[in-house]
């Protein structure tokens, strides 16, 4: 589904992924944990090529991501993204929040994306919410708004990089609640998160990565009972 | 002295003269501050532009009307460049309206690219992750948002053009500073013209400031209709 081959991206002087190489397969939910700095963020917007690539390539379902003949929309519209500060449209109430994508870039007709938006909000557990605004919701409710957003494009992949980092613990469970959801009916996901219980419980694999590279890969087992790596222990005994 | 025997009916009889001078400047400065505003959105967005053949183009235009001084594009508009292109003048409002509207341009573009850019990088990131283009992005996502945050100094910028415009008299343009002009000449009184030519400047930019705030309330606080300051609600 995704493959990474040999990435490497750098801002300026400023070495940040220092080659990657991983595959995620179809419906496989990937969490990758790592120290402040070490490159997840920038790994995860390089697969959507929100950063361009230095060097190395990206291909979703076979299609090369940063070829220059690749229309990056067309793979943006397969890709749905989830972000720590939400970026939900303030000047926008919720219903168009969710519609606007499948109907100025799907071609959706408004009545059918509407009726989409709606089943999503149910499915978040904000059916009652379709004619707010951002600024009235809190930050537990925006992030679900976020999610139902990007579903509404019919990703085939979802990427989310920190998704509950900016909410107060009480919200974080019910973000976490609608993501395992997803998990559970088949969606591929790619997980940027500190909340280890999430990775342990519903990761399918768990990336550990420090400093540009992937140090450890394996079963949420094998990474977080049996670290092979002097750097992912200590990782792991500051943040469990 | 002159201002002791202030002559009212003097005014009063060129009344029509100071009311077409009003048309005349409520006129230039709406085409100039809309043509301005129009062209400076083109222009803000050229100086955010990655492609260099847009950007130093954008920038130079920019710099050139705000480097130089008003009075001097319109004479250069009025009498060489327009006589230069279609071998005779198309008259003041031509001239003048086309100055505004350049010059004017200038200066919204920068407010429009500051606009533009203080709205939040994540937004224009989200945007494209749903898989919408830069065009896309831009018209339904960033630019209603930035719009809002260039409300004040867009309003600003339509006082400024419409004292701006009085700069038009010296190409014999029919506005309101030329309507003051002429009563002077004709006669050979200052107070009278002169104050009268301030005092509706006065009125004018009044009645502007009064719509600008009006518009800046309705603008400057919250996306939610209902939770608006209302400007002339009643108070509880
Ligand atoms: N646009 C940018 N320009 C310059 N440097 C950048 C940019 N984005 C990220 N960096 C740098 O790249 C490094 C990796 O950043 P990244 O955001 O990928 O880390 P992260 O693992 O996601 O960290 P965190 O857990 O804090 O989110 C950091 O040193 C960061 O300062
Ligand atoms: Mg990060």
């Amino acid at each position: 589904m995704i493959k990474v081959q040999g990435l490497y991206k750098s801002f300026g002087e400023l070495d940040v992924l220092k080659g990657i190489d991983y595959e995620v397969k179809e419906k496989e939910v990937i969490c990758v944990i790592g120290p402040s700095g070490s490159g997840k963020s920038t790994f995860l917007r390089c697969i959507n090529l929100l950063e361009d690539i230095t060097a190395g390539d990206v291909f979703i379902d076979g299609v090369k991501v940063n070829d220059p003949k690749t229309d990056i929309n067309e793979i943006r519209k397969d890709v749905g993204m989830v972000f720590q500060q939400f970026n939900l449209f303030p000047h926008m109430k919720v219903l168009d929040n969710i519609t606007i994508s499948p109907r100025k870039i799907r071609k959706m007709n408004p009545g059918e994306a509407e009726k989409l938006a709606h089943q999503l909000l149910k499915k978040v557990g904000l059916g009652d919410k379709a004619n707010s605004y951002p600024e009235q919701l809190s930050g537990g409710q925006m992030q679900r708004v976020a999610i139902a957003r990007a579903l509404a494009m019919q990703p085939k992949v979802m990427l989310f990089d920190e998704p509950t980092s900016a909410l107060d613990p009480e919200m974080v469970k019910e973000v976490l609640d609608v993501m395992k959801q997803l998990a559970v009916e088949g969606m591929t996901m790619v997980v940027v998160t500190h909340e280890m219980g999430f990775a342990r419980e519903m990761g399918d694999r768990v990336l550990f990565m420090d400093q540009g590279i992937i140090v450890e890969e394996g079963t949420p087992a094998q990474v977080f009972n049996e670290p092979k790596n002097e750097r992912t222990k200590a990782f792991l005994s500051k943040v469990l | 002295m002159d201002f002791l025997d202030f002559r009212l009916d003097m005014i009063w009889n060129y009344r029509e003269l100071f009311i077409r001078g009003i048309g005349i400047t409520l006129a230039l400065t709406a085409v100039g501050y809309l043509g301005g505003f129009v062209l400076g959105l083109f222009v803000g967005m050229g100086k955010l532009s990655k492609k260099k053949w847009i950007y130093y183009p954008s920038k130079y235009y920019v710099d050139f009307f705000r480097g130089t001084p008003l009075l001097v594009q319109i004479l250069l508009i009025h009498l060489a460049l327009i006589p230069g292109i279609f071998g005779h003048s198309l008259g003041y409002f031509v001239s003048g309206a086309l100055a505004l509207v350049l010059n004017s341009a200038a200066y919204n573009a920068e407010i429009i690219r500051a606009g533009i850019q203080s709205i939040e990088k994540g937004q224009m990131e989200a945007a494209r992750s749903l898989g919408m283009t830069q065009n896309v992005a831009m018209k339904n996502i960033i630019l209603p948002q930035a719009f809002r945050r260039m409300v004040p100094p867009l309003g600003n910028e339509l006082i400024a053009l419409l004292k701006d415009s009085s700069l038009v008299t010296v190409i014999a343009a029919n506005d309101l500073l030329y309507a003051g002009k002429v009563v002077a000449g004709a006669s050979f009184r200052f107070w009278e013209p002169y104050l009268t030519v301030a005092i509706l400047y006065l009125c004018l930019t009044f009645v502007f400031g009064k719509i600008i705030s009006y518009v800046e309330n309705r603008f400057s606080n919250s996306y939610v209709p209902t939770q608006r300051k209302k400007m002339f609600s009643s108070r509880r």
